[in-house]
């Protein structure tokens, strides 16, 4: 089987500072992560590859960076790194990310895309399902879990409000998965020790045979009016109790603030 | 000359602390008040490879090197020095002499286990009457046929009853005295071995800390590591190493007790400011800061040179020495910093100055460093 996993390189903050004149991110001296949807897509990959057999590249879209996430996933067990990196992808809104990773993803050999669902950069959870159309492929998004056949049916459990859809799809297939699928593995030491020996391949603009009005700025239709950090809410209150006395609270709690 | 870590080493050490922070810290307390051994945590660490760090790929290891594997104890010891001491001990004392001393059959047929985690392992040098004068040897070994029959006790070893290779330091020649020590590779089933008594102590109360108890005990002959007549230097060689390691988890625990204090005196309000903006903490912080630094770059020194095999045994006598008197100074002051607090078990430190104590004994005492700083310097 092969696999291919979207992974990004976000900032470690929920308290995301914003430049108020360009409306974009302040990255300056904040850690940067793998975004936490992400790698718990990368582990639904590796799970498969330990229990069917697999080959996981993993591609990012990024800053030249961007190299310390892919060489994290190839120490956690990726078997290979492709980045996205050039001048003319910068500036890209979700469709023009999800244009260059489909055109990427394109050149690829796969039975399955796996993406997280969402950055907690961005938080659109666009991305993913562009890329299956762009691809012209059927998508499982909100995925908690996937099975392989061993032949090309995947059996997905895609996570709903009300509960979980159980999902069979064939080969080849989209699905964005939740960082709550699965508690990601560590780098392995013999990884990290392996890793700086390994290869991240660089793709520029010139490998991604892509029309330059899709890429980056000039393919972005986005354009962001303004940006502003929302005001802090006040904690709630937590109440361990059993269901009666929480009806009793409940009730208490609505009346004070005068609802009922 | 470049005092930064390499990219492997700090892709290394942000996985450590992850994993520190998320399996490590959230059982420190717990082993402490239970004097459990952390054995589910051994496990996890064996499952990444943290079990076998300096040890080559052929012999199972995860080809890393003595930076990484100090970077390690450090990182696990912030939180857990009951942790720190059993990857120390294991690394160090019981793989580290297999691989410099092992024949080749001996390191086929131990190394890979022991780095995998699948075993755990243990050194026995220490007897009741052959502290810091380890030359005073009673465990008597005596060839009989193609075995050596062993007699006598070790105390206070560390990770004994989970350890499954052990160590072992013996007389062979006792007109001879040090010269006549030889040491022996034990394996926990071989008849005549058995566990004491456990030791109760102040602190590193989650690791165990036994007795061990050799009655006629039969140990084959292709169980003699090294030469006849040869365990002391062995046993010498190979507490150097384990110094490096012993500071590595002097230093853990002296910044765990810094970070705790920081956070601590920058909430904790007295006179109507926080305590961080007095000036008497700050200058008491500002001097465990530098302490803490010199102790960092006096350890990763030691684990250069051993890495470049370079003479590393004044240095590693250096870091160990000023780490472990760091480690107590910073929890001492970090426990006076908490006030009332810090004398109550809802906070770290006080774990932590109890855990210290052991830095400034085990693997030879402060004393035995400035003694083997000073032979060096003046020899």
């Amino acid at each position: 089987m092969k696999i291919v996993v979207c992974i990004k390189q976000v900032p470690n903050t929920t308290e995301i500072k914003i430049n108020p004149e360009t409306g974009t991110l302040i990255r300056d001296g904040v850690e940067s992560i793998m975004n936490p949807d992400d790698k718990g897509g990368l582990e639904e990959a590796l799970l498969l590859k330990d229990k069917y057999g697999a080959e996981i590249t993993v591609i990012s879209m990024g800053l030249p960076q961007a190299d310390d996430i892919l060489r994290e996933a190839l120490a956690m067990g990726a078997d290979k790194a492709i980045l996205l990196t050039d001048r003319k992808l910068g500036g890209a809104d979700t469709l023009a990310t999800s244009s260059a990773l489909a055109a990427a993803i394109k050149q690829l050999d796969f039975d399955l895309v796996i993406t997280g669902r969402q950055a907690i950069d961005g938080d659109t959870a666009q991305v993913g399902p562009q890329i299956a159309e762009h691809l012209d492929l059927p998508q499982v998004t909100y995925v908690e879990n996937i099975e392989f056949d061993g032949k090309k049916t995947f059996k997905v459990k895609k996570a709903t409000e009300e509960g979980y859809q159980l999902l069979k799809a064939n080969a080849p297939l989209v699905v964005t998965v939740l960082a709550t699928a699965n508690k990601p593995r560590y780098m392995s030491v013999k990884g990290i020790v392996e890793v700086y020996h390994k290869e991240v391949e660089m793709w520029g603009f010139d490998k991604l045979h892509i029309s330059e009005d899709k890429i980056g700025k000039k393919g972005s239709p986005t354009t962001v009016f303004k940006s502003f950090s929302r005001g802090a809410k006040a904690p709630g209150e937590m109440f361990e109790v059993g269901p009666e006395e929480a009806v009793g609270i409940i009730v208490s709690k609505l009346k004070e603030k005068y609802i009922i | 000359m470049n005092f930064d870590l390499t990219k492997e080493q700090a892709l290394f050490q942000q996985m450590v602390r992850e994993f520190s922070e998320k399996e490590v810290k959230p059982l420190a307390a717990e082993i402490d008040e239970e004097e459990r051994f952390p054995i589910e945590t051994v496990q996890k660490m064996a499952k990444i490879g943290l079990m076998g760090i300096p040890v080559p790929v052929e012999y199972g290891g995860a080809g890393g090197n003595n930076i990484m594997y100090t970077i390690a104890v450090e990182e696990i010891s912030k939180f857990c020095a009951t942790t720190g001491v059993a990857l120390s001990a294991h690394t160090s004392l019981c793989i580290a002499p297999l691989l410099e001393n092992g024949t080749e059959e001996q390191k086929k047929k131990y190394v890979p286990k022991l780095a995998s985690g699948e075993w755990l392992g243990a050194f026995g040098l220490t007897e009741p009457n052959a502290g810091t004068d380890a030359a005073l040897q009673q465990t008597m070994a005596v060839e009989d046929g193609d075995n050596y029959i062993l007699n006598g006790t070790k105390i206070f070893i560390t990770n004994a009853g989970y350890a499954s290779v052990y160590i072992i330091f013996a007389m062979t020649d006792k007109a001879q005295g040090n010269r006549g020590i030889s040491a022996f590779i034990v394996e926990k089933d071989m008849p005549g071995f058995s566990i004491g008594k456990k030791e109760k102590k102040m602190g590193i109360r989650g690791s165990a800390t036994c007795e061990l108890i050799f009655e006629n005990c039969i140990v084959p002959k292709e169980n003699l590591l090294g030469k006849i007549n040869k365990g002391f230097k062995i046993a010498m060689k190979t507490l150097d190493g384990g110094r490096i390691g012993i500071a590595s988890q002097a230093l853990g625990i002296a910044q765990g007790a810094m970070d705790e204090t920081v956070k601590y005196t920058k909430e904790r309000k007295q006179f109507g400011r926080s305590i961080a903006k007095f000036q008497n903490t700050q200058f008491q912080l500002a001097d465990l800061e530098t302490k803490i630094q010199a102790s960092r770059l006096l350890v990763r020194l030691a684990a250069f040179k051993k890495d470049q095999k370079l003479p590393f045994s004044s240095e590693a006598a250096m870091c160990k020495l000023y780490a472990a008197e760091t480690a107590m100074e910073m929890t001492t002051k970090a426990v006076q910093f908490h006030g009332g607090y810090g004398y109550t078990r809802e906070y770290p430190v006080e774990r932590m100055m109890r855990d210290a104590k052991i830095t400034e004994i085990y693997e030879g005492t402060s004393e035995v460093q400035r003694m083997v700083i000073a032979a060096s310097l003046l020899k």
